[in-house]
Order: C-alpha cells, then sequence, then structure tokens
C-alpha cells in the first residue's frame, strides 16, 4: 500500500477519521502524517477525546518551535513555580496542573485558546462577587482613562472634565474597597 | 421491592417531572467548572489537598443554601458500593471520570436530584444542574445561586483576562457548559441530520448521541451543547444554544407533520410493532430496546399511544441501563441475564402504565 498523500513512500498508518458520524479512513505514511499535522497519531485507544485531540493541537504548536530551530529553547525547560509542572507535561495531557500555569505559559496561551474558542482569549462574562469587586471597578477605571485619552486628543476638554471626576470618584472607592480588604 | 417503588426511588425529578417542550428536549443541563485559589488543580494535586477541598466543602454545606435548594447531600465516592456509582453514572448525575478518582473525590446531591456538584473531578468543583425540558435560563439561574453562595466563603481561581481557570483550557473563561437532550426520531427517520449535525457545528455548538463521546445516536437521543466558554457571556452561550434548539424544534416538528401525512400507515406500523417487541419480549438488548422505546414514545407524541405516559422515555432509557438492572435484580448479573430481565423490567412498567391508567 503507497501513502494516499504523497504517492511515493509506503504507508504505515491508518487514519480512521470520524467527524460528525461521517467515517472516512486513510492510508498514509509517517511523514505526511506529521506534515499534515493531523494529530491522530497515537489516537485509536480506548478514551480518545477532547483532551486527546488538544494535546495534539498543543504539541503541533511545540513542533513548530522545535522546527525553528531552537529560537525558544526556553520553553520547554520552563516550569510552573507552583505545580512543577513543565510545558512539555501540558502539551501531553493537555491540561495545566494549577492557576499559575495560566500565567507561567501565558505566551504560548494565546494561540491555543485562539484555537479552541473561536479567536477570544479574553474573558467576557461572570465576575465572582467578592473577590471580583475590586476586579470591576478597576476595569471601569481603565476604560475610563482610554476615554479621558481620546476626548483631551481631540480637545473635548469639557467631556475630559466630567471624565475626569468620575474616575476620581471610582478611585476613591476602589481605594477604599481595597483598604478595606487589607484591615 | 415492587417495581414501583423501585421506580420511584430511582427517578430524579428531571426524568418525571414536565417541562416546556417536553415532546422533545428532554431536559437541560448547566455545568459550571471552578476552582479554588491556592491549590493545584485536581489533575496533579495530593491526597492531603483533596482531602482539604473536600473539608472545606463540608464545612460549607453545614448550612443550607436557599429555602428554595435546601440542604446538599455529600457522598464519599469512596464509601459506595460499585454497583451504587454505576447508578449515578447512569442518571449522569457522576462522570466515570469521578469514579475513576473514587480515593480522591466526592459529589453533592440535591434531594430532587436536580443538582449535583462533583468534588475533585477535572476541576475541583462542577456545579451541574439539571431540569426537565427546554429551560437553559432557568437552569442557569439556579447554578449561579449556587455558584455565588459558594463564592461567600471559598476563593475562585479568577484572573481579570482569563476569567474562570479550568484544568483544561477548553473550558476556560465562563467555566459554562450548557447542555440539552433532544429526541429527533422525526430527523433520523427522514434522514436529515446528518444535514443538520454539520450546520449546529458551524454555530460553535457540538452535537453527539447521549452516552458518551463520539457514541451513535442511541434511540434517536442527542445531546446539543455548547462548545466556546472564551469571550462570550453566559447569557449569550445560554441565548444562543437556546434558540438553535428552537430551530431544531420547528424542524422535528415539521418532519413529524411529513411523516404523518405522507406515510401514516408505516408510521403506524412501525410504532405498534415497537410497541409489541417491547410488551411480548422474554430477551431483549439495549440498542434493540432503545430504538423501541424511541418508536413508543414517537407513537405517544402523535397520539398513536394513549394509554402510556411521556415520561416513559426518559425512565426506561435510565432502568434499561446495565447498572439499574443489577441493583434492581440485587445484584451482579451476566450480559445475557441482564437481556432478559431488562425485557421483563420493560414488561412490567407498560403493564402498570396501563393498568393505572385505565
Amino acid at each position: 500500500m503507497i501513502c494516499q498523500e504523497c504517492h511515493q513512500r509506503p504507508a504505515t498508518l491508518q487514519f480512521t477519521k470520524i467527524i460528525n458520524g461521517k467515517k472516512t479512513e486513510v492510508m498514509i505514511c509517517e511523514k505526511c502524517a506529521q506534515e499534515k499535522g493531523d494529530i491522530f497519531m497515537d489516537a485509536g485507544g480506548p478514551g480518545f477525546s477532547i483532551n486527546n485531540l488538544l494535546a495534539g493541537l498543543l504539541n503541533m504548536e511545540s513542533n513548530i518551535q522545535q522546527t525553528k530551530a531552537n529560537a525558544f529553547p526556553k520553553t520547554e525547560e520552563r516550569r510552573c513555580p507552583h505545580c512543577h509542572r513543565s510545558y512539555k507535561e501540558f502539551v501531553h495531557v493537555g491540561k495545566f496542573g494549577c492557576a499559575e500555569c495560566y500565567k507561567t505559559f501565558n505566551e504560548q496561551l494565546n494561540p491555543i485558546l485562539k484555537r479552541v474558542h473561536s479567536g477570544n482569549t479574553a474573558h467576557i462574562g461572570k465576575i465572582p462577587k467578592r473577590i471580583g469587586g475590586t476586579i470591576y471597578l478597576r476595569k471601569q477605571i481603565l476604560d475610563l482613562k482610554e476615554m479621558l485619552k481620546t476626548h483631551i486628543n481631540q480637545e473635548e476638554f469639557e467631556k475630559a472634565a466630567e471624565v475626569r471626576d468620575k474616575v476620581r470618584s471610582l478611585e476613591k472607592r476602589y481605594e477604599a474597597l481595597e483598604g478595606g480588604e487589607e484591615s | 421491592m415492587s417495581l414501583e417503588k423501585f421506580v420511584e426511588n430511582a427517578l430524579s425529578s428531571w426524568m418525571s417531572a414536565e417541562g416546556p417542550e417536553i415532546d422533545i428536549v428532554l431536559s437541560s443541563r448547566i455545568r459550571l467548572a471552578r476552582n479554588f485559589e491556592d491549590f493545584t488543580f485536581p489533575t496533579s494535586f495530593s491526597s492531603d489537598e483533596a482531602k482539604k477541598i473536600i473539608e472545606l466543602v463540608k464545612k460549607r454545606i453545614e448550612e443550607e443554601v436557599t429555602p428554595e435548594i435546601g440542604k446538599l447531600e455529600l457522598l464519599e465516592i469512596d464509601q459506595l458500593q460499585p454497583l451504587e456509582k454505576r447508578v449515578l453514572v447512569e442518571k449522569h448525575l457522576i462522570s466515570p471520570h469521578l469514579v475513576e478518582e473514587s480515593a480522591k473525590s466526592a459529589c453533592l446531591l440535591s434531594e430532587n436530584e436536580e443538582i449535583s456538584i462533583m468534588i475533585n473531578e477535572e476541576d475541583h468543583l462542577r456545579i451541574q444542574c439539571l431540569m426537565s425540558g427546554l429551560q437553559l435560563k432557568e437552569t442557569l439561574k439556579i447554578a449561579n445561586v449556587l455558584d455565588d453562595w459558594i463564592e461567600e466563603s471559598i476563593d475562585y481561581a479568577y484572573d481579570e483576562e482569563r476569567g474562570y481557570l479550568t484544568s483544561c483550557p477548553t473550558n476556560v473563561g465562563t467555566g459554562l457548559r450548557a447542555s440539552v437532550m433532544m429526541h429527533l426520531p422525526g430527523l433520523v427517520l427522514t434522514q436529515q441530520m446528518n444535514n443538520i449535525i454539520p450546520a449546529i457545528n458551524q454555530l460553535g455548538l457540538v452535537v453527539r448521541g447521549i452516552y458518551g463521546e463520539g457514541s451513535q445516536a442511541l434511540g434517536n437521543i442527542f445531546q446539543i451543547s455548547n462548545q466556546i466558554t472564551l469571550g462570550k457571556s453566559e447569557r449569550d452561550i445560554v441565548e444562543d444554544l437556546t434558540s438553535v434548539v428552537q430551530q431544531i424544534i420547528a424542524q422535528e416538528r415539521s418532519a413529524r407533520d411529513a411523516l404523518v401525512r405522507t406515510s401514516h400507515i408505516q408510521l403506524e406500523d412501525r410504532i405498534f410493532r415497537s410497541h409489541g417487541i417491547l410488551s411480548n419480549a422474554r430477551i431483549i438488548e439495549t440498542k434493540e430496546a432503545a430504538t423501541c422505546i424511541s418508536d413508543v414514545r414517537l407513537g405517544i407524541d402523535l397520539g398513536y399511544i394513549k394509554d402510556i405516559s411521556k415520561s416513559i422515555l426518559n425512565e426506561l432509557m435510565i432502568l434499561t441501563q446495565p447498572g439499574f438492572l443489577q441493583k434492581y435484580a440485587g445484584g451482579p448479573l451476566k450480559s445475557h441475564e441482564r437481556d432478559i430481565r431488562r425485557a421483563a423490567l420493560i414488561r412490567e412498567r407498560l403493564n402498570f402504565t396501563e393498568s393505572t391508567s385505565s
């Protein structure tokens, strides 16, 4: 059997893909499998799930990086200071070890999230009431400060003054809340 | 134990209650994934940490959530018999993964089984709410009440930019998975399902058969859920899913109408044959049972069969699972014994609804 992709090398792998109930079988060689980026390499076993798929997706990322001739040699070695998980381990299981991992591997995270969440990288939605109280305020303040800048740039000083007052009052509330939490 | 009593004990409220669009939508489910701050995720934590998390939750549930929700009962998975675990899985109250991690895991159940909170599954908490029919918004409301109530005393792992942090990046952001279980015999019989599934996928939603990922749709039952959890608000996720589900409901209804109009006698024949099998078979496998139950349920919805209650599909779907059969039998059964037991249970069940309704 010759590889159905390159029609040159002998096929060593058989892929059975079932996408939405449609079954397709492909016989290809190892090289094409890697090039095609089909990540069902070690699939077929029981318990194949979204996480395996994801692990495959992440693996592709690191494959690309490897081919860039050690341009990012440190990503493989970096470990999360809290749970000691390495990026490689994360890629292997497709799961993070702790909340800190999100910070540790922040650089690699955006492309992954984009792919999984159709282009989104930032949360819109619920903010926890208690711990999120100040986060919400801070977000508002940041937004207003942006507005302030544009008003000043466009020389709309009256509007700018209004916004500035709002920012001040919010900042006061913010400081009060922060102080309250610390005491 | 009499079957009646057994059934009564076996059913969760979503199976017998009557929700909106109940002829097509069996249930609505909301799941929120949450983790505690400063603890490693269950994928890599120690048994000590696992215990601490269970203790924290235990302390919290000594109080009543709200008068409507009442108190939650804590089950340590380790303490359960293998059969009991299996039954909880078959009722979709806990996941097979939680059972695998028995030593470290626990779950909280409300009395009517509308609420189940898995502890130390893939994430520290998986808050799940299940209601009958299409009522995702209401279900989300309850999940939010629980979420806020827990957050009152426990700090969640939350990041301003990324939202609720979860073990798997596929859940990060809202941590919300909304899903709906639908009975779609009309679309399957008219062979429209193969066109509809890709269309649904393009909207960022996932369709699967009910029993696990990638499994065939047993008994024409499909589960539809959101894939994206990041960059979309909870409300939008639920509203988008609801509107897609309403479209599918409309399509299913028109498929059923078309079937009745064009092949009335064939349909009637099929339904009553299935009814015949269920009321007379002495040996029946899961697959055949599921197909026949689906036909009978369609017969009830379309008015061909009048003396059986609608909830029969929900009930039998769960009751004919291996775990339940063995629990009913009072001990482990071999596969062929289960097929005999399944046939007996279905016959009895059909008989007692017929005798109680006449």
